[in-house]
C-alpha cells in the first residue's frame, strides 16, 4: 500500500488515474480508516487530498458559499454565515458521526461513500448544490444529485476527485432543514431522512419547495410531486398530508435490519412532514 | 442458611463514599485490560469462524497455510482430546468445532504467526469442506417435532416424548391447588410473550496471552471473571495439573456475566503449546457478537387470576429458553425468579430448554430472571389495568415477606420487598402528574444471589499498613468494598489499606465473581480475616505486656486492656504492635477460608415514565426511578452505580437491543451500530433509592446487589409504553417499527 499527500488537484487526480489497482482517497478519514482497519478494504493508493491548497477553507462565491472538499462538519458547524443561509445543508453534516468524528469528517467524504443513508447528501440535493470536480482531463461542475450512483458507487469516472462544493445564494424568505429517524438519539445511521429547502413569497405561501429523501431507495430521491404539493400552501394539513404521500410513493426501500420496508416507506412522509415544518418557520413563515 | 452472622452496629467508614482505587489508573489509560499483556518472543493468534448456520465439516486442509512465512502453529478441534465429562465437551466443542459447526461464528481453526497481517493471510489458506445443513435459530421453531436438529443425544430422562431433540430439558416448580386458584379469581388473564437474545455489550472485547513451556508449565494472562474457574476448565481441556497451570486476571473492561467462562483461552493455550512460543488472542467486536455468550431468547405463556380486590388467586408460567447450541441451565433460574415477588397459595412454572443454531448462551446478569418476571409483571399490570386497581397497593397486598414459602421452594427470612414497595409508594415520582401520550410503568424484580468459595488473605505490614489479596476480578467495585470493610474491622484508615486480586497460585479457590457474590462472600471473608489478625495482633500486644491474651481487646486501631483487672497499660495501635512484630514472633496476617452460605435474596422496583411518537413509534425515557434493598450499603457510589447500570441494561434490552437473524441464520448485527445498547443522550439520570434491610447471613448486614437491577426494565418500560399507547405490548425489544406496527401507524 502506497500513500501519496498529493500538493495540487491535478496531482491527485493523475495519481488516481495511473494507478491499476484499488484506490482511497483520504481527506477527513472516518470512513477510509475504518474500512482500513477492519480489514474491509486493502487499497495498493491511498491518495491524501488535505494538503491541496484551498481544500479546507469555505469562501463566498456569487453571494453563496464554495466549501473545500476536506472541510470538517465541526469547521461548517462553526460557520455563522453559511449555517444562517443553509442551516439544512450545516444539520445534516452535523449528525456525522460523534463529536469526535465531527473534527475529522467530511461532506463530500460522505457524499461520495455514497450510502443512501448519507446525513450530508438529502440536504445538498435540497439545496442545488454543486460539486467542482478534478480530472485527468481537467475541471467540471455536476449537480451533486448526478453524484451518487447506488449504494457504494458513484458517477465519478477513474482519476477524478470532488474538491469543492458550490451552495447557491439564498434569496429572503428562504430556508431549509434536515431531519432523520434513528431508533436512538446519536451514533445511529439514518433509517429514513428527509431534507427539505423552501422559498416562500411575501405572503408567505411556498414559492417553490425541493424535497430530497434519504435512506429509502439506492440513491438519494428527489421527490418532485412531493414539493408541487406545497407551492402555493401555507403548509396547511391538506398540503403536508398530500407532501407525505408523495413522498411514501416515490420510496423503493429494502427491508433489513436497520428497518421494514414499510416502515421506511412511512417514515419518509413523517420526515419529509416535519422537516417541512421547520423550514418553513426558518424562512419565515408563520401559520 | 447462617444467619446469625449479623449484629447491628454504628459504622465509622462503611457507607462512606471513599476514592476509588482504580480510578486514575483507569481514566488515564494506565490501567492493564486483556489486550496490554505482553511477552518476548509472542506471537499473534487468530479464529478461523465458520460462515453458516449449521455445517458439517467434511474436511480441513490446514497445509497451505502452514506453509506460509510466520505462520508457526495451525490448530483445529482435532488438536483437543475429546473430554470425558458432558460439561467440559460442551465449553471445549464451544472453543473449537469437531466435526460440525453449530453456528455462525463457531470457531473451526485456528492459527499462530509472527504478526497479524501472516495471521490474517493463513486464516485465508485454509481450506475447509463444508456441508451445509439446514438450521434453526427461533425457539419455538427448534421445538417441533422435525426441526432441525442441533445436538443429538442430549436430551434429559423428563423431558415428555413429542418433542424435538432440541429440547434437552424441562423444568417445574411450585406448590398448591392451580384450579382451586383459578377457580376463587374474578379476572384471569393469559398472555404469551417473547423476548430477543441480548448480549452483554462490555466495552473490552475478550483477550488472553497464553505461555506453555516444553516442560509442561504454562501461565495464561486474560480479561475473566474468575480466574480459578478459567483453570479449572482449561487444565481439565489441556489435560494439564492445575498446579502446573496459573492464570491471572487483568484488569476488566465489564463482565456483566459473560465473563465467566471461556472462549479463546484453550484456543490460545493449545497454539502456544504447538508453537512453542507465547500467543496472544484478542476478540474483535465482530468475533465479540458471534462467538461468545449473548443470553437466552424466550417464548414464554402467562395466566394469572386475581380477585376483584388485587389477591393474585394462582399464577401460572411457561418459559422456553433457547440457549444456543448447547444445553443451558438458565431456564431453571427463569422458573424459579418468575414468581419470586408474590405470596402465592397456588402457583407453578414450567420450564424448557432448547437447543438452536446460535452461540452458547452465557449469563447475564441475574440469568433467566427478567425475561420470565417480564411475562410475570406484565400480566399483573394488565389484570390491575382491568380492574381498575393501584398497581404498587396490588403488588403490596400480594408481596413475599418474612415467613412467605417462595415459589421456588424455600421460605424467605427478612426480606426488602415490602420496604422498597413502600418506599416507591411514598417518593414523589408516583404521584408526578403524567402528560397525554405518556406512560408510567412500574414492576418488581428479584435474585437469589450466592455466596460460595472463598479465601482471603490479610497481610499487617510492618509500618502499620495493611495488603489483602483476594481471588474475585473486580468489576463493580470490590476492591473499594474490601477496603473498607477491612478498615472498620481493623479501626484504621481505608487508605491505608490495598486490596489486590490475585492470581491462581497465590490462594485457595475462590469461586467466580457471579451472582452479585463478592462484597458479600469476600467482604465477609475480609472481615473474618480481619478479626484473625485482630485476634493475633491482640495476643503480641498481651506478650509485650506480660498478660493473658484473653485479657486483651480490640478497640479503635489498638489493643487495649480488657478491664482494669487486665492491667494498666497504654493502648498499642496496629502500627505500634506491627512495627516491633519481627521481635514478638514474626509477620502477621489473618486468613479466612469459606463456602459462604446466607447471601440474602435481593429485590428491587423500578418506576419508569416514557413519551411514545405515535408518528414514528420510538419511545423516549422520561424518568426512571430504581429503589433496591442493598442490606448494607458498603460504598453508596458503587451501590447506586450497580442499580444505575442493570436499569439502562434492561432499558436496551426492552427498547432496542436484540439479535437479528437473516434466514440464512446468520447473525446480521454484529456490530455496536446495529446492536443498540443505550447512549448516553438516550436516558435520563437514572434515580436510585437503596433500602437496607440488614441481610442476617453477613456480618454487617450486606445483600449483593448487582444483579436484580436488570430484572424490573423490562417490564416496567412494556407497562409504560402499553400505558402510554393503550396497546399491550408483548415482544421484545420495543423497537419503533415494531411499536408503530403494534399502534397501528403503518
Amino acid at each position: 500500500m502506497r500513500y501519496l499527500a498529493a500538493k495540487t488537484a491535478a496531482e491527485a487526480a493523475g495519481a488516481l488515474a495511473a494507478e491499476k489497482g484499488l484506490t482511497r482517497i483520504l481527506a477527513g478519514g472516518t470512513d477510509v480508516l475504518v474500512q482500513l482497519r477492519s480489514g474491509m478494504v486493502e487499497p495498493d493508493l491511498i491518495v491524501d487530498i488535505k494538503k491541496i491548497p484551498g481544500i479546507r477553507g469555505i469562501v463566498a462565491e456569487s453571494g453563496g458559499f464554495r466549501i473545500g472538499a476536506a472541510v470538517s462538519g465541526a469547521e461548517i458547524g462553526e460557520h455563522a454565515a453559511l449555517c444562517a443561509a443553509w442551516p439544512g445543508v450545516a444539520e445534516g453534516v452535523q449528525l456525522i458521526g460523534s463529536t469526535q468524528v465531527q473534527g475529522r469528517c467530511t461532506m463530500v467524504g460522505n457524499l461520495c461513500n455514497a450510502s443512501p443513508a448519507g446525513d450530508a447528501v438529502p440536504s445538498l440535493v435540497a439545496a442545488n448544490a454543486v460539486a467542482r470536480i478534478a480530472g485527468p482531463d481537467g475541471e467540471r461542475d455536476c449537480p451533486v444529485a448526478d453524484i451518487p450512483a447506488g449504494p457504494g458507487k458513484t458517477t465519478l469516472k477513474k482519476g477524478e476527485i470532488i474538491t469543492s462544493i458550490f451552495l447557491p445564494a439564498r434569496p429572503d424568505r428562504a430556508s431549509d432543514a434536515y431531519l432523520r429517524f434513528i431508533p436512538r438519539t446519536e451514533m445511529d445511521i439514518a433509517v429514513a431522512s428527509a431534507g427539505v429547502s423552501l422559498e416562500l413569497n411575501a405572503d408567505g405561501t411556498v414559492k417553490a419547495a425541493r424535497i430530497v429523501l434519504g435512506a429509502v431507495a439506492p440513491t438519494v430521491v428527489v421527490a418532485d410531486d412531493a414539493g408541487k404539493a406545497l407551492v402555493g400552501t401555507n403548509l396547511d394539513d391538506g398540503a403536508l398530508a398530500a407532501m407525505a404521500k408523495a413522498c411514501e410513493a416515490v420510496c423503493n426501500p429494502i427491508d433489513d435490519k436497520r428497518g421494514t420496508i414499510e416502515y421506511r416507506t412511512k417514515m419518509a412522509g413523517t420526515l419529509a412532514k416535519r422537516a417541512a415544518l421547520i423550514a418553513y418557520a426558518r424562512a419565515g413563515g408563520s401559520k | 442458611m447462617s444467619l446469625d452472622e449479623y449484629t447491628r452496629r454504628e459504622f465509622k467508614q462503611v457507607g462512606t463514599r471513599v476514592r476509588r482505587p482504580d480510578g486514575v489508573d483507569k481514566v488515564t489509560g494506565r490501567a492493564m485490560y486483556g489486550a496490554d499483556a505482553t511477552a518476548p518472543g509472542m506471537l499473534t493468534g487468530r479464529i478461523l469462524r465458520c460462515p453458516h448456520a449449521h455445517a458439517r465439516i467434511k474436511s480441513i486442509d490446514v497445509s497451505a497455510a502452514l506453509a506460509l512465512k510466520g505462520v508457526k502453529a495451525v490448530i483445529t478441534g482435532d488438536d483437543f482430546a475429546v473430554p470425558e465429562d458432558d460439561f467440559i465437551r460442551d465449553v471445549q466443542e464451544n472453543c473449537m468445532a469437531r466435526g460440525k459447526a453449530l453456528y455462525d461464528g463457531h470457531a473451526v481453526a485456528a492459527v499462530a504467526a509472527t504478526d497479524a497481517a501472516a495471521a490474517k493471510a493463513a486464516l485465508k489458506a485454509i481450506k475447509i469442506d463444508y456441508e451445509v445443513l439446514p438450521h434453526v435459530t427461533d425457539v419455538d421453531e427448534a421445538m417441533k417435532p422435525g426441526a432441525p436438529v442441533v445436538q443429538a443425544g442430549r436430551v434429559q430422562e423428563n423431558v415428555p416424548k413429542g418433542y424435538s431433540e432440541n429440547v434437552t430439558a424441562h423444568f417445574e416448580f411450585g406448590h398448591g391447588d392451580m384450579e382451586a386458584g383459578f377457580a376463587k379469581a374474578d379476572k384471569i388473564i393469559e398472555r404469551s410473550f417473547k423476548t430477543a437474545a441480548t448480549h452483554q455489550g462490555y466495552i473490552e472485547p475478550h483477550a488472553c496471552l497464553a505461555s506453555v513451556t516444553s516442560d509442561g508449565k504454562a501461565d495464561l494472562w486474560c480479561c475473566t471473571q474468575g480466574q480459578f474457574y478459567v483453570r479449572t476448565l482449561c487444565s481439565s481441556i489441556m489435560g494439564m495439573e492445575a498446579s502446573q497451570l496459573r492464570v491471572t486476571a487483568s484488569e476488566i473492561g465489564g463482565g456483566f456475566g459473560g465473563k465467566t467462562t471461556v472462549f479463546i483461552e484453550p484456543v490460545a493455550l493449545m497454539l502456544s503449546k504447538k508453537a512453542g512460543r507465547p500467543v496472544k488472542i484478542v476478540m474483535s467486536r465482530d468475533e465479540v457478537f458471534r462467538a461468545t455468550g449473548p443470553t437466552v431468547s424466550s417464548s414464554s405463556d402467562v395466566k394469572i387470576g386475581m380477585t376483584k380486590d388485587g389477591r393474585i388467586t394462582a399464577g401460572e408460567a411457561t418459559l422456553r429458553y433457547q440457549g444456543g447450541a448447547f444445553p443451558c441451565g438458565t431456564t431453571e433460574f427463569g422458573c424459579s425468579a418468575a414468581f419470586a415477588a408474590y405470596d402465592l397459595e397456588a402457583v407453578r412454572t414450567y420450564g424448557w430448554s432448547v437447543l438452536t443454531n446460535r452461540p452458547k448462551e452465557a449469563a447475564y446478569r441475574a440469568p433467566g430472571a427478567p425475561m420470565a418476571v417480564y411475562a410475570v409483571e406484565s400480566v399483573v399490570d394488565e389484570l390491575c389495568l382491568e380492574l381498575g386497581l393501584d398497581p404498587l397497593e396490588t403488588r403490596l397486598k400480594n408481596a413475599a415477606r418474612k415467613g412467605t414459602k417462595s415459589s421456588y421452594g424455600p421460605t424467605f427470612p427478612d426480606i426488602g420487598l415490602v420496604a422498597t414497595l413502600e418506599a416507591a409508594k411514598a417518593h414523589p415520582h408516583y404521584k408526578a402528574p403524567l402528560k397525554p401520550g405518556q406512560g408510567r410503568g412500574l414492576s418488581c424484580g428479584f435474585w437469589f444471589n450466592f455466596g460460595g468459595n472463598t479465601c482471603v488473605s490479610l497481610n499487617v505490614n510492618t509500618d502499620g499498613t495493611v495488603g489483602i489479596t483476594e481471588g474475585n476480578p473486580d468489576i463493580g467495585g470490590s476492591r473499594a468494598s474490601i477496603s473498607l470493610m477491612a478498615a472498620e474491622e481493623l479501626g484504621i484508615p481505608y487508605e491505608r489499606i490495598r486490596t489486590i486480586v490475585a492470581d491462581t497460585s497465590s490462594l485457595g479457590y475462590n469461586d467466580v465473581t457471579d451472582g452479585s457474590r463478592v462484597t458479600f462472600a469476600v467482604g465477609l471473608a475480609t472481615i473474618k480475616a480481619a478479626r484473625d489478625a485482630i485476634k493475633k495482633m491482640s495476643a503480641r500486644a498481651a506478650k509485650i505486656w506480660g498478660i493473658d491474651p484473653e485479657a486483651v481487646e480490640w478497640k479503635d486501631g489498638a489493643a487495649v486492656p480488657a478491664g482494669p483487672n487486665a492491667g494498666k497499660f497504654p493502648p498499642m495501635s496496629l502500627a505500634e504492635i506491627a512495627a516491633v512484630s519481627a521481635e514478638t514472633g514474626g509477620p502477621i496476617a489473618g486468613h479466612y477460608e469459606v463456602n459462604a452460605d446466607g447471601a440474602g435474596v435481593s429485590f428491587g422496583v423500578h418506576l419508569c415514565d416514557v413519551e411514545v411518537d405515535r408518528e414514528t413509534g420510538a419511545t423516549k425515557v422520561l424518568r426512571y426511578t430504581v429503589f433496591q434493598d442493598a442490606g448494607k450499603a458498603v460504598h453508596p457510589d458503587y451501590v447506586e452505580g450497580q442499580m444505575q447500570g442493570g436499569a439502562v441494561q434492561g432499558i436496551g434490552w426492552a427498547l432496542n437491543e436484540e439479535y437479528i437473524y437473516g434466514p440464512d441464520g446468520r447473525l446480521q448485527n454484529p456490530t455496536f451500530l446495529d446492536y443498540r445498547v443505550p447512549v448516553a443522550s438516550d436516558l435520563p439520570m437514572i434515580e436510585t433509592v437503596i433500602l437496607e434491610i440488614p441481610n442476617p447471613g453477613h456480618p454487617y448486614g450486606v445483600r449483593g446487589v448487582g444483579e436484580t437491577g436488570i430484572v424490573p426494565p423490562l417490564a416496567a418500560l412494556s407497562n409504560a409504553v402499553s400505558h402510554a399507547t393503550g396497546v399491550r405490548m408483548t415482544e421484545l425489544p420495543m423497537s419503533p417499527p415494531r411499536v408503530l406496527k403494534a399502534i397501528g401507524g403503518t
